[in-house]
């Protein structure tokens, strides 16, 4: 398992690549990236995080999917500061030897990490800034599991 | 203890991180506490509805005790991804 909090941007292509090498035991592997969406005239997306707790939550939800299924392996990266859009926010990463357990725990992890990892997003417009407010349908996500 | 505030209320209160001597037994008497110090922290815990609370750098309730603990931050609703 890795978790990666950082403001540096990541290669995905080289995530993906040496997280799905040498698996012989892994029959699936799935991958998510999250992208800053340019909506309305987007022209940075600022996010914040709590140093310290950031880590422990992420590595929190990590550990509770692999008690829920059955994973080799699974990678989280996620960055703060300024990112511009089109920029690659976060990804997840997950291998097990069948596709069932991989999707359904990158969901899983997807859900709980937008809604109990300690990030908060900020818009940066040419009319100002606003910070994005968290959305009831990502909470309910989070009661299906 | 440290107290912690993240996004729209650390702009609200207007720092970052303070350190707090509190006789508070929990998270909620904390809150009183700070809500009758200025006009800005009344103002950021105008609506508890809308604030988090963790302990520890651990997700509490606002009735978590406070006996023992170092940090206490608070913050919006996440929005990572």
């Amino acid at each position: 398992m890795r978790i990666v909090v950082q403001e540096a941007a990541f290669d995905f292509g080289a995530e993906c690549d040496a997280f799905a090498a040498d698996r012989a035991d892994m029959g699936a592997v799935v991958t998510f990236a999250g992208v800053v969406r340019g909506d309305g005239g987007l022209d940075a997306m600022e996010i914040e995080h709590y140093p310290g707790m950031t880590e422990a939550a992420l590595a929190a939800i990590a550990e509770e999917a692999r008690t829920r299924w059955s994973l080799g392996d699974v990678l989280v990266i996620h960055r703060y500061g300024r990112l511009a859009p089109g920029e690659r926010i976060m990804m997840v990463a997950t291998a097990a030897p069948h596709r069932a357990d991989a999707f359904t725990a990158a969901e899983y992890l997807m859900d709980y990490l937008k809604s109990r990892a300690p990030f908060w997003k900020k818009e940066h417009r040419a009319d100002g800034t606003a910070w994005v407010a968290a959305r009831d349908a990502d909470e309910d996500a989070l009661s299906r599991w | 203890m440290d107290v912690l505030y993240f996004a729209w209320l650390r702009e609200r209160i207007g720092l970052p991180k303070e350190r707090i001597d509190s006789r508070a037994a929990t998270v909620s008497d904390l809150v009183e506490e700070l809500r009758g110090r200025e006009e800005r922290y009344a103002a950021a815990f105008a609506d508890l509805s809308a604030v988090r609370v963790a302990v520890d750098r651990e997700l509490a309730d606002f009735d978590a005790p406070l006996e023992g603990v170092r940090e206490v931050a608070f913050f919006p609703p996440m929005t990572g991804g």
